[in-house]
């Protein structure tokens, strides 16, 4: 098509060429002018579908959402058009992000927010979402031109830059805050956060993130020999945040001497990768669309096909300030929480008829509340179902120097040890 | 620390330990940790001096001390092989240990994750866990950087992939 149009412009600047009448080439001109367009447009790809102003439930073969909308005719989903309204920020657009990413377009998401700042790759290709003529393109350009050809009536925002240093995390954590897609939204400018990376000291850095920003967010991991992974629910104050607890892995199942782990750092499945981006996006729905029950843990193990759950209450020892003041917080706010809580059940209670539950309670049974404070020990994110182990040792305290030194050192110049280090450079 | 040379161990023992627990955004306390981080530099610096064992230069690129640059380099079959060297402090540093990066040999090896971080995940990320926040800078040079050297330099050039800078030239001029 496109060398057919060039042929054509060449055929017609020929033609100017040729006639001796000058009259005639104010209409060549404007013919060439049109060819020019359809160049541009042929250029720019095959049509997107026009965006739409409301989400309908019509079942016809042209309607997007129809299929969607079908989740509240169904009684699954209340108001399934509020999906418009949620902003979700994913970062690390890899095997799981990417997936993730996708499957919440296609749901007609209001906003998306990508972070990455790596390039396509031929070696990520046995992976979902990526095309081999997108090598060399960076993640979330290559996202972008996807998602939006797939669904336009998603607001993308792509961040192309590594959140773990000083710089970029500052960028990160202001772009979270921004308001401006739905100005009188409560808290930051998103409704979670999703965290898809492929290592600690970025999981670590959305944690911070999250905690400083009182951010519910999940997080989400394939293990780095592909066979296993997981999702978890973070609620700052309310779960334990990343940094309660040294981070949890599903145990492989079988012998972890016949794994091989030499030669590679890390293999990668899409089956594994779209299963957890899978579980992470269901989660996700149920959260926003306040469906079902929202996981606040869920591991996958394939080899076994075992799937873990459990919850985790935060440490009171915790390492991060922030994760602390956010456990103070909502320890502060239970009054509150238990009076909303009563007033629900109260409501609920009218509806159903007035009569008690037990006539008699011969043994004075009693329910009592387990939720309280005297659970809230460190102990208790210590015992880990079957199934999980600890990727990382705690940071040991029986070897706490004595810090008497330090106030003496304390007061040495800062450019003074520069120089002593740089004339040892020398 | 079980399978570790007896060398590497002492020398171990020999870096001061880091007391404060601060990282590039907590202000006045990073100072603090700044301050400890560069004497426990300065001391291994001069025991690899004195024990002949010099191997790296790293010194801050910039004022907050967030950004780190130097050399390091590895003797294999009496030839030296040096490499740049490059590393940020993370935000949430010491809770995580720094990403030590050889941006020459980004691609070389398996043993590296993109942008030429040597990969740390076993041998060392679980001491620096265990260990935090009395280890710095100096440690992770020391458990990380020098025994990833070590495994990797024979391979790389026994493989072909790295090449001494002398031969690279004879064999342009040639």
């Amino acid at each position: 098509m496109e060398v057919e149009l060039k042929e054509m412009l060449h055929d017609l600047e020929s033609l100017k060429q040729s006639l001796p009448d000058p009259s005639h080439r104010a209409s060549i001109d404007k013919l060439r002018l049109r060819v020019e367009q359809l160049t541009s447009l042929e250029k720019s790809g095959p049509a997107q579908r026009l965006k739409v102003k409301d989400m309908s439930a019509e079942v016809v073969d042209s309607n997007p959402y129809s299929r969607l909308m079908a989740l509240q005719r169904m009684g699954i989903v209340e108001n399934y058009e509020r999906i418009r309204e949620f902003s979700v920020a994913i970062v690390g657009i890899g095997g799981v992000g990417s997936v993730a990413a996708e499957m919440l377009t296609r749901c007609g998401i209001g906003r998306l927010l990508l972070y990455d700042y790596d390039k396509v790759e031929l070696a990520n290709m046995n992976r979902l979402f990526f095309r081999p003529e997108q090598v060399n393109m960076t993640k979330t350009d290559a996202a972008v031109q996807t998602l939006s050809d797939i669904n336009p009536d998603v607001v993308l925002e792509s961040y192309t830059m590594n959140i773990t240093t000083v710089q970029g995390f500052e960028t990160f954590v202001s772009s979270l805050k921004n308001k401006s897609f739905r100005p009188n939204k409560e808290g930051s400018g998103v409704d979670l956060v999703l965290s898809c990376v492929d290592n600690y000291e970025a999981r670590m850095a959305v944690n911070q993130a999250c905690n400083e920003m009182n951010q519910t967010w999940m997080e989400s991991g394939v293990s780095e020999d592909a066979v296993s992974g997981h999702i978890q629910l973070l609620i700052p104050g309310e779960t334990a945040c990343f940094a309660c607890a040294p981070p949890l892995v599903v145990a492989s199942g079988i012998d972890e001497r016949t794994l091989k782990r030499e030669g590679v750092c890390a293999a990668s499945l899409p089956t594994t990768m779209g299963v957890v981006a899978g579980l992470l996006v269901q989660n996700t729905l149920k959260f926003l669309l306040n469906f079902g029950q929202v996981s606040p843990y869920l591991g996958y193990n394939s080899l076994k096909d075992y799937f873990p759950t459990m919850e985790m209450k935060p440490n009171p020892q915790c390492s991060n300030v922030a994760c602390l003041e956010r456990q103070q917080e909502y320890i502060v706010a239970k009054p509150a929480r238990d009076a909303a809580l009563k007033a629900k059940m109260e409501a609920e209670a009218l509806l159903v008829p007035d009569c008690p539950l037990h006539a008699d309670n011969e043994w004075s049974i009693s329910v009592v509340d387990d939720s309280g404070l005297d659970s809230m020990d460190a102990a208790s994110s210590d015992t880990l179902p079957e199934g999980l182990v600890r990727e990382l040792p705690s940071a040991d305290k029986s070897q706490e120097l004595p810090t008497s030194e330090a106030p003496l050192t304390s007061n040495d110049d800062l450019e003074d040890l520069r120089r002593q280090l740089e004339a040892l450079n020398s | 620390m079980e399978g570790w040379d007896p060398n590497t161990k002492s020398t171990l023992t020999q870096i001061p330990l880091l007391t404060t627990k601060a990282g590039p955004r907590d202000g006045a306390v990073w100072t603090q940790r700044l301050k400890e981080e560069y004497k426990s530099l300065i001391a291994y610096t001069q025991m690899n001096k004195s024990n002949d064992n010099d191997w790296f230069r790293i010194s801050a690129s910039n004022p907050e001390g967030t950004r780190w640059t130097g050399k390091c380099w590895y003797v294999h079959n009496l030839l030296k092989y040096e490499f740049d060297l490059q590393f940020d402090i993370p935000v949430t540093y010491p809770s995580t240990a720094p990403e030590l990066e050889l941006p020459q040999l980004d691609g070389k090896t398996q043993k590296m994750y993109r942008g030429g971080k040597i990969c740390l995940t076993v041998h060392f990320k679980p001491l620096w866990a265990k260990n935090c926040p009395r280890f710095g800078i100096a440690h992770a040079l020391c458990l990380g950087l020098a025994p990833w050297l070590a495994a990797e330099v024979p391979i790389l050039v026994d493989s072909g992939m790295i090449k001494h800078k002398d031969d690279a030239t004879t064999s342009t001029e040639t």
